[in-house]
């Protein structure tokens, strides 16, 4: 592992830039969100925020909100296609936390399955991540419940902020890879440069003092969170027609105001819509877009909308999440517990409400099949 | 609040038990102290969970338009400030008055979460409303905070503790409104700016959005059956930007839309996840019809002609509007 002082951020922001467009939580104007490093104001070393949880997941890096695929151009009686080029550039994204990483893994899971989503895997391909163990949590954090943890970040290269120092831990060939081009740039240290008779492998392995403290002092905050021991009911997704079929949708729907915001927040939501635009005379544009089930032209068809209204789409949202994504990827739910829609929900609906009212009203329904009560 | 809250389950109970109301429209308890979702109460629904304190912003207005719409008879719980909402409904006719049990509940501000977060309540556990003061409990033990500090920004333009539509009323007395503030001193500022000035300050707000239509989902004053922006047939239907412009002009033109309509409740800049400014935009327009047309507050009742869609012979003429720039620019 290795180490680096706090001071020498800046020198590390450069040296990453050098390697890639850097993706990084900066704080302006009250609130952290990703934005793409530049050195600018706002966009500096001074705003770097590695303390707060940014207002929105960083799935965009890999999953923009726009993006273009093709053009068409009219010349003459001839109609040009042109696809819009694989996005290849290096990019790394500094100060990922443990739950937006797993909404990676999620995203993965839908981009990457056979015929993989060439944009996708481009973005994705070039992308490095740098995770950010966490420090403070907040009331509504509850990764825990999907088998993560708040000081295992899970990146290319994990970080931890530990003892007025940034802790350096290359976990995978592309960690490795870019560990060593940062070379000289950066005043990286050992990390166990104070016990120098160590054999070098196991100096490697060890675990400083300073981050195994402030891991324990994670964990223990996590045991008093709220949600601590939030558990989602696997039962939901082994009696898919009950869940659909339960009275709680209507009378949870019913004060939803189907706005974006939950879906837009989101680390795991990936539905998105393809469209066109005349963007100049002869010129149209292709290009795909986030979508959210929340909006009223969601899967809306040439016959109509097979979701008839919003509490059907209420509903979509979260059997989605609950229900038919861990159908099909083994039990793994749509949700990280980032916590992100409980603070974010205009009039305080979310995921934890819904399960809940879920579970209680399937209370009835008996265990799942396989015997487990809780998700990991 | 205990005791108004009792009253009001009290209430609740009451109006669903002798058929007054079909249903009734509350805040209902969340996981946290401070997330209470509004909720419609039926009967036989446990009414232990409905909630009232410092943390039920959200207007319940809009969501009459649902329940008049259903043919229900809806008792609804109603601050001050979203009493004016109802009656905006009922002037442009989106609801129907004898579906409407307007009750009447005292409020004496509500509190902004995220201003409690950045004054230094990181991990909020518990709060405990003191009048003045709230104690919260965080992670790292107590912290006590002036209510006055961590208001919502609606609630520093609060427009007093009058109802302006109740069949009923929540307690006696009514609550004690948050000291008056100014509430066009921000817009006034803006209009000191030069041209530029304002335009780069817009650019830089309205860049921030996302397309999350939570403004105009939570507004009052926008009820189209089909908003033109969700119109598959508009051409403007975008669920995303194309480039930057089209963001600024679904605020401007939004925010036109409701103008003379907009009653100030504050809920767009409450509700906006990228912390926009709606609300600037809003009380700019509202100022500005103040100035042209005469004092006017959308929702203070629902039947005095609007502005907007009333021709009088000495209304101005839109130069009107150049002039005043003009004016402004001259004394720059």
């Amino acid at each position: 592992m290795l180490k680096l002082e706090l001071r020498h951020l800046g020198a590390l922001l450069d040296a990453l830039a050098g390697q890639g467009k850097v993706y990084a939580p900066f704080r302006q104007g009250g609130r952290t969100d990703f934005a793409w490093y530049d050195g600018t104001a706002g966009r500096d070393a001074a705003a770097l925020d590695l303390e707060h949880h940014t207002a929105r997941a960083p799935k965009d890096v890999l999953f923009p909100q726009v993006e273009d695929l093709l053009r068409f151009r009219q010349q003459g009686k001839k109609l040009g296609l042109e696809a819009a080029p694989l996005p290849t550039e290096s990019v790394v994204a500094f100060g990922v936390r443990g739950c937006d990483t797993a909404g990676f893994a999620i995203l993965d899971k839908v981009f990457l399955q056979d015929p993989a989503d060439l944009y996708y895997r481009a973005r994705r391909d070039s992308l490095t991540v740098l995770g950010l163990a966490c420090g403070e949590l907040e009331e509504t954090c509850f990764c825990r419940t999907f088998g993560l943890d708040p000081a295992a970040p899970g990146g290319d290269v994990d970080l931890w902020l530990a003892g007025g120092a940034l802790y350096w831990q290359a976990r995978t060939d592309k960690g490795r890879r870019l560990t060593e081009a940062l070379g000289a740039a950066v005043p990286f240290t050992d990390a166990a440069d104070t016990t120098a008779d160590t054999a070098a492998g196991a100096a490697a392995d060890a675990v400083p003092p300073a981050v195994a403290a402030q891991r324990d002092a994670v964990h223990a905050s996590y045991d008093r969170l709220p949600l601590a021991e939030l558990r989602f009911d696997d039962r939901l997704y082994h009696h898919e027609r009950e869940a659909f079929r339960s009275p709680v949708w209507e009378s949870l729907a019913a004060t939803c105001l189907t706005c974006r915001t939950c879906t837009y927040v989101c680390p795991t939501c990936h539905c998105f819509d393809v469209r066109d635009e005349k963007t100049a005379p002869g010129t149209t544009e292709r290009y795909r877009c986030w979508d959210s089930c929340m909006d009223r032209d969601f899967t809306q068809m040439p016959h109509g909308n097979p979701r008839k209204g919003k509490t059907e789409r209420f509903r979509q949202r979260y059997l989605h999440k609950l229900v038919y994504f861990p159908e099909d990827h083994g039990g793994t739910y749509a949700c990280t517990g980032c916590g992100r829609c409980l603070q974010a929900c205009p009039v305080s609906l979310n995921i934890v409400k819904v399960e809940q009212a879920l579970a209680a009203d399937l209370g009835a329904v008996g265990a799942a099949p396989d015997g487990k009560g809780g998700a990991q | 609040m205990q005791k108004i809250e009792d009253l009001m389950r009290a209430k609740a109970a009451a109006v669903l038990a002798d058929g007054a109301a079909d249903c009734v429209l509350a805040w209902k308890r969340g996981i946290f102290p401070y997330d209470h979702a509004p909720a419609l109460f039926r009967r036989g629904d446990d009414l232990a969970d409905l909630v009232y304190d410092v943390f039920c912003p959200a207007n319940l207005a809009k969501y009459l338009l649902a329940t008049s719409r259903a043919g229900e008879r809806a008792a609804v719980f109603l601050k001050p400030c979203d009493t004016y909402g109802v009656n905006q409904l009922l002037k442009d006719h989106r609801v129907v008055r004898d579906r409407i049990l307007a009750i009447g509940t005292p409020c004496g501000g509500m509190v902004d979460v995220k201003k409690l977060r950045g004054a230094g309540c990181g991990t909020i556990l518990a709060v405990k409303d003191r009048g003045d003061v709230l104690t919260v409990t965080t992670a790292k033990g107590p912290v006590t905070v002036a209510k006055g500090e961590v208001l919502l920004r609606k609630c520093l333009a609060c427009k007093g503790n009058a109802y302006q539509i109740a069949d009923d009323e929540i307690g006696t007395p009514r609550g004690t409104p948050p000291a008056p503030a100014d509430r066009y001193a921000e817009v006034r500022t803006l209009e000191g700016l030069s041209p530029d000035e304002r335009f780069a300050f817009w650019r830089q707000e309205l860049s921030k959005c996302i397309r999350c239509n939570t403004c105009r989902d939570v507004c009052p004053a926008c009820t189209c059956e089909q908003c033109v922006f969700d119109h598959p047939g508009s051409g403007v239907d975008g669920k995303a930007y194309v480039d930057t412009s089209q963001e600024a002009l679904f605020h401007i033109i939004r925010a036109f839309h409701v103008a003379g309509r907009c009653t100030g409740c504050g809920e767009c800049g409450r509700v906006c996840p990228q912390g926009i400014r709606l609300d600037l935009l809003n009380h700019k327009f509202a100022k500005d019809i103040d100035a042209f047309f005469g004092p006017c507050q959308p929702g203070a009742d629902a039947d005095s002609p609007a502005p907007q869609s009333t021709f009088r012979f000495e209304d101005p003429e839109p130069e009107a509007v150049t002039r005043q720039d003009d004016r402004r620019d001259r004394h720059a």
